[in-house]
């Protein structure tokens, strides 16, 4: 490690820090329907798309009903993308005529970019025509983020109103989301990402003569637009399948800087609307407060074990951090930085690849993902994710200070207890039921890139990062596989929506809650003793599951490495 | 805690007493049986696993399985888990077992003079099993009162320490607030009729019985909640565990189902899930032992929460005697004569205040306390109508009473005197007096004090003042509750001057001055409709839609059937003071099942790091450098597991019942503390017993 790997560390958390606050106050305004610097532009297309659509914006919303209109909007747009896919050879925009996509291929990536993973079993600039990638898969880029952002300011209007029966209007949310948040951020980050050299075009693949003499296709397409939405809204899939290590993709540092940042910058922002909107923004710090916790730890071990090196390599000879499977361009510092980043939130972009990691270093995004992406998190996931970890640590904490638990004046019962349960149960369930079903199959088996423990961490993560919603991959999996795209596809949806209909209902039941008066015998819920509490029950509730599959993977492999095994020769 | 509440049942037993611990021991097997298990979700799935372990075994040992001396061990250490958590419960429930046999007794048969009717001389004699709610019964000295019910006519002594444990009798009489008799006491003398108002099986003895012994008991709703919490987090450690073999498998290894088993058992909370109902039995049972008897755990878990207190002043904050502190004398009246007049107009009254304003005319003033018989004076006693006392010597008429009714006696043609609003019609009194007599009571109320006026003869002397007096160490308790987050509100019938002047003198939050019933309901009302939750105490029948209001209405064990029936709880005492500390036990069981939920689940911890290594050292000889513990061998270090896990239930069993201690040091502080001992210490606690453990079987050669 270095004191400049620190530096540009640090300058990376203080940036995100900065934007916090203001992007706070502002998406406040926006979800409250109060006006903004972009209302007189933006004011007069909102009503119109209301008055198109025939929705009454100040219609509240039951949870269930708030519920039932995102999972009707996100089936349409599933079902919309499938369809693009499945007839893209038929469709325009095809400039280098890709086939039509198969169904289980297709199956796959609808779900995958309407649940915000992003998991990708395709080459992008291999596979899909500009009209898919723009208007199916960019398009839900948006949706996807959108309808994060709505369900969190949902959850969110369960703390901050008493005895209300509505949680919001989803349709309202939405559209507030996608035009007044998502949509003028994009358009000013793609136009820097230009300006930094990254392609915007609709013209077709470029042959050109390398200094060699060599034919060589470089393949160009409408990135730049993709790429803004692709870090603000943690969706992470890439334009190029090398992603983020591409360097049309990320070409140089400044560039990598700002989408790191744009990557936490609406989740951690969702912390402070939080704070603002229960009417302590103290609250929202100390939520962002356990995640920085939880985020410097990880990039610390991350990038203390891609510093170290491998002994093994040493072994050689060759001295120096770990270095394979990394773009010089960043070295051991920002592809940590980037891989914690990308896995804290739910991402999935990368800039190095992840399955050349030392067994630790990969361990980090595994496990940030394992807890449910909750630091900083998917936009909104990230936010509703840690607000259920918040829940069972407030029963808890309750209990122990003798009152009935509370959260911010609102009762903790068993309802609340159950619903929390349940969301945090689903993903371990099917992570570790997954990977235990796929590790003993032969034909999931088939696609294992390595031997041993680390053939094993390749299968865990898949399904880790397919629950999650993260879509990052430990590259040596081959996943185009219909035994992959069908059970990803379905860990994905497991993933998202047995988290979100949880999450839903207790933003319906705490809404319709009284509010009950803060005195001396009230936890107090913004200092550090909540922050280490909450870090707490979230490593032992949330990571301790997974300690036995960590052993056989990640762990195991770290100590071998570290008494000079290999498993490379047969395993 | 005051020693006067915690004074414990001459007839309880201690929790080691022999009583207890064997019935406990015959209940731990009985209580194995599955119908009971199934109430109590962790517990019962260890007793499938143990079940399911215990049939492969049986099966290994026919078809001679390998290592059965170990397989054997874990099995039975596993049943031991479950009798340890049965025992947990029964002794908690042993407590109230010998108590409710103790009740059982004085409900024996009894003969019951069943009255024709509520004005008949006649009775029949019927058991008193077969008394309908409505009959009239006569009872007369001597006998026992056969069921509950309500005196209609008659005043008598009673005996209630079959309830109370109190030998001192209790007078209930008809009409006001001590009308209520209980099946089971004893009347000494006089006689009463009753009108009962229990049906059979259902009176204050049936229902106290029953709440001691635990049969009742319902699961309160943290319990309830905090049940779904553990059966999730048994789901979640279900999945961890059961995805381990094919993880194996894929390593190329197989590991021992009974290993498996070993590990799934320690990693679920048992500790928690072993004694949570202990926990709970225990909560009741302390209540039990302050003689309050709470009508479900609901109502103790409210205790818990409450954030207002309303408590009535006299008897709770002030001692039930106003006592006389000084003379106050008009203009041109001498201090001794004012003290010489009210010491005669006081020598019959016999109440506290009328011995005090004796007491001082004699400590100041060495005016002699004189005979009534000597004086050949005649006592006229306090009526509603005149509220008014005094004394009548020959042709020397003296009266005290308050301020309003001596001016109004003095001045008959003005009824009742507002303050400052000078008299319009010629009276004894001049304007002027009246100004000062006022100005005098204003200044005695403002001191929080009481004014008396006394008069001689048609001629205003001046004011006696009596002063409450606020009990010692009442300060300090509600300091003690307001750092709990409780506010006090004191109620008083007083006027508002008085009762500001106690309410600061006492340190209580707020108070409700002059407070008629509905003021209460109205004050209980709004305080909930800000989301609080409210306490009070009561005896009265017009307490009664106050006390079925609040959230914790505590009714007096000397009050009416009707107060009884409206509040969730009742003192046995008529101890008001017992609020605080039934709102420090409703706190202390939340908090003792918070802080061992923390304790369960930070023990994981330890647990992973002795099994983890043990179970994968065959597949990856290298995990053998998470044996951070060095524990001696794999079966060594599961079978430490799996003791420690078991034997820490027995080791908590004095901490559930005896509860985990409540300080009021605010929430913040409290937590921090609870998650130091049972957080931290939760994690390094069993890192230690594991060890020990560990050296000792391998000592011993178990393992």
């Amino acid at each position: 490690m270095t004191i400049n790997g620190w530096v540009q560390i640090l300058v990376f958390c203080a940036l995100v820090a900065a934007i916090v606050s203001p992007l706070g106050w502002y998406m406040t305004r926006v979800f409250a329907g109060e006006k903004t610097f972009l209302s007189p532009l933006l004011r007069p297309v909102e009503s119109g798309l209301y008055k198109l659509a025939g929705i009454d914006e100040r219609e509240e919303q039951h949870w269930l009903t708030y519920a039932l209109a995102m999972l009707a909007f996100n089936l349409t747009g599933f079902l919309v993308l499938y369809g693009l896919q499945r007839f893209q050879a038929a469709l325009p925009y095809n400039p280098m005529e890709m086939a039509n996509v198969a169904p289980d291929l297709s199956f796959n990536t609808a779900v995958s970019f309407v649940t915000n993973t992003n998991w990708q079993n395709y080459g992008g600039e291999s596979t899909m025509s500009y009209l898919v990638q723009m208007v199916g898969l960019t398009v839900q880029n948006f949706l996807s983020a959108a309808t994060g952002i709505a369900l969190a300011i949902a959850l969110v209007r369960g703390f901050s109103r008493a005895s209300a029966k509505g949680i919001g209007n989803f349709w309202a949310d939405m559209t507030r989301a996608v035009l007044y948040v998502l949509l003028p951020l994009c358009i000013v980050l793609a136009v820097v990402y230009v300006a930094r050299g990254v392609p915007q075009t609709l013209g077709a693949s470029v042959d050109v003569t390398t200094l060699e003499g060599g034919k060589q296709t470089i393949a160009v397409g409408p990135v730049a637009s993709q790429l803004a939405i692709k870090m603000l809204g943690t969706n992470g899939g890439g334009f190029f399948n090398a992603n983020s290590a591409h360097p049309f993709e990320n070409p140089d540092a400044l560039v990598n800087l700002i989408q790191m940042i744009s990557i936490f910058a609406i989740g951690a922002g969702l912390t402070n609307v939080f704070g603002r909107m229960v009417g302590d923004q103290r609250q929202g710090w100390a939520i962002l407060g356990a995640m920085a916790f939880l985020f410097l730890a990880g990039v610390s071990v991350a990038y203390w074990a891609e510093a170290g090196g491998n002994p093994l390599v040493h072994a050689l000879g060759v001295e120096g951090g770990n270095m394979e499977g990394k773009e010089v361009r960043f070295g051991t510092a920002m592809s940590a930085l980037f891989a914690v980043v990308t896995t804290a939130a739910s991402c999935g972009a990368v800039n190095a690849m992840l399955s050349s990691f030392m067994p630790l270093g990969g361990m980090i995004p595994l496990i940030n993902m394992e807890l449910g992406e909750i630091v900083i998190g998917g936009v909104g996931a990230g936010l509703y994710g840690m607000l259920l970890f918040v829940i069972v640590t407030m029963f808890v904490a309750g209990l122990m200070v003798g009152r009935t638990p509370e959260y911010l004046g609102k009762k903790i019962e068993a309802k609340e207890v159950k619903m929390a349960i349940l969301a945090i149960l689903s993903l371990p369930v099917v992570m570790l039921g997954f990977t235990a079903i796929a590790v003993v199959t032969p034909t999931a088996l088939s696609s294992i890139g390595n031997p041993g423990p680390h053939g094993f961490a390749e299968v865990l993560y898949a399904y880790v990062s397919g629950a999650a919603n993260n879509g990052s991959a430990f590259g040596s999996l081959s996943g185009n596989t219909p035994w992959y795209n069908l059970t990803l596809g379905a860990a994905m949806l497991i993933g998202r929506f047995f988290v979100i209909i949880p999450a839903m209902a207790i933003a319906g039941s705490m809404a319709a809650k009284k509010r009950l008066p803060v005195s001396a015998g009230t936890f107090p819920t913004h200092g550090g003793l909540f922050i280490g509490l909450l870090v707490g029950v979230i490593l032992i509730v949330g990571g301790l599951t997974f300690f036995p599959a960590l052993a056989l993977g990640p762990i195991v492999e770290h100590l071998s490495v570290i008494a000079g095994q290999s498993f490379a020769a047969g395993g | 805690m005051n020693t006067a509440h915690a004074r414990d049942r001459a007839s309880l037993p201690s929790l080691v007493d022999p009583s207890i611990i064997v019935p406990a021991l015959t209940a731990s097997v009985t209580k194995l049986d599955p119908r009971l298990m199934i109430k109590n979700p962790v517990m019962f799935v260890v007793e499938v696993v143990a079940a399911l372990t215990t049939i492969l075994f049986v099966k290994d040992v026919l078809v001679g399985g390998t290592s059965l001396a170990f397989s054997f061990q874990i099995i039975l250490w596993l049943w031991f888990t479950l009798l340890f958590a049965n025992f947990a419960e029964a002794v908690a429930e042993g407590r109230g077992k010998a108590q409710a046999a103790s009740l059982r007794k004085t409900r024996t048969e009894t003969q019951a003079k069943l009255l024709d009717s509520e004005r008949a001389r006649d009775f029949t004699l019927v058991p008193g099993g077969q008394l309908k709610v409505g009959d009239v019964v006569l009872v007369e000295a001597g006998d026992i009162i056969p069921s509950d019910g309500e005196v209609v006519e008659g005043v008598a002594s009673v005996n209630e320490a079959a309830i109370t444990g109190e030998s001192a009798p209790v007078i209930r009489e008809s009409g006001g607030d001590r009308s209520a008799v209980t099946g089971g006491t004893q009347v000494l003398s006089d006689w009463i009729r009753v009108r009962i108002t229990a049906a059979p099986g259902s009176t204050f003895i049936d229902r106290m019985i029953a709440l001691v012994e635990g049969a009742s008991r319902q699961k309160t709703p943290n319990e309830i909640a905090l049940n779904i919490l553990l059966a999730g987090l048994t789901i979640i450690f279900v999945v961890a565990v059961a995805t381990i073999p094919s993880f194996t498998a894929y390593a190329g290894g197989t590991i021992p189902i009974i290993s498996l088993v070993a590990l799934f058992v320690t990693l679920i909370p048992t500790t928690i899930g072993a004694l949570l109902s202990a926990i709970g039995i225990a909560g009741m049972d302390r209540l039990v032992r302050f003689n309050v008897l709470a009508m479900s755990g609901r109502a103790v878990e409210a205790a818990g929460d409450v954030d207002t207190l309303l408590l009535d002043k006299t008897g709770t904050i002030t001692l039930g005697n106003r006592q006389a502190t000084s003379f106050r004398p008009m203009r041109g009246v001498s201090e001794e004569d004012l003290a010489d007049a009210a010491q005669l107009a006081s020598l019959a009254d016999e109440t506290p205040e009328g011995r005090s304003i004796v007491v001082l005319a004699k400590e100041r003033y060495g005016i002699r306390a004189r005979q009534m018989g000597e004086l050949h004076a005649t006592f006229v006693p306090f009526t509603a109508q005149t509220r008014m006392s005094g004394v009548d010597i020959g042709e020397s008429i003296i009266r005290k009473g308050a301020v309003d009714s001596i001016l109004a006696y003095l001045s008959p043609k003005i009824p009742v005197l507002s303050a400052g609003a000078a008299p319009t019609v010629k009276s004894l009194v001049g304007a002027d007096q009246v100004r000062e007599v006022q100005a005098i009571a204003d200044d005695i109320a403002k001191a929080g004090g009481t004014p008396l006026a006394v008069a001689k003869d048609g001629r205003l002397l001046g004011v006696v003042q009596l002063k409450d007096i606020v009990k010692g160490g009442i300060k300090e308790r509600f300091a003690e509750l307001r750092q709990m987050g409780i506010r006090t509100v004191m109620i008083t019938g007083d006027n508002p001057m008085t009762a500001a002047a106690i309410a600061a003198e006492a340190g209580v939050d707020d108070f409700l001055a002059q407070a008629t019933p509905e003021d209460k309901l109205a004050l209980i009302r709004s305080e909930q409709a800000q989301g609080k939750l409210v306490a009070m105490c009561g005896d009265g029948t017009n307490d009664a839609p106050a006390l079925a209001q609040a959230d914790v209405g505590v009714a007096m064990n000397t009050g009416t059937v009707a107060a009884r029936e409206a509040g969730n709880m009742v003192d046995l005492d008529s101890d008001p003071t017992k609020l605080i500390e039934i709102v420090e036990i409703g706190k202390q069981l939340l908090m003792t099942r918070g802080s061992l939920t923390t304790f369960s689940i930070s023990n994981d911890v330890a647990k992973y790091f002795a099994i983890i290594p043990a179970i994968f050292a065959a597949i990856y000889p290298q995990l053998g450098a998470l044996n951070i513990m060095h524990l001696a061998t794999p079966e060594s270090a599961i079978l430490s597991a799996i003791i420690f896990n078991a034997l820490i239930i027995v080791a908590l069993i004095p901490l559930a019942l005896r509860g985990v201690k409540y300080r009021a040091i605010g929430a913040a502080p409290l937590l921090r503390r609870n998650l130091l001992v049972y957080g931290l210490g939760g994690i390094i606690v069993p890192f230690i017993g594991i060890k020990a453990i560990d050296l000792l079987i391998t000592t011993i050669g178990l393992a």
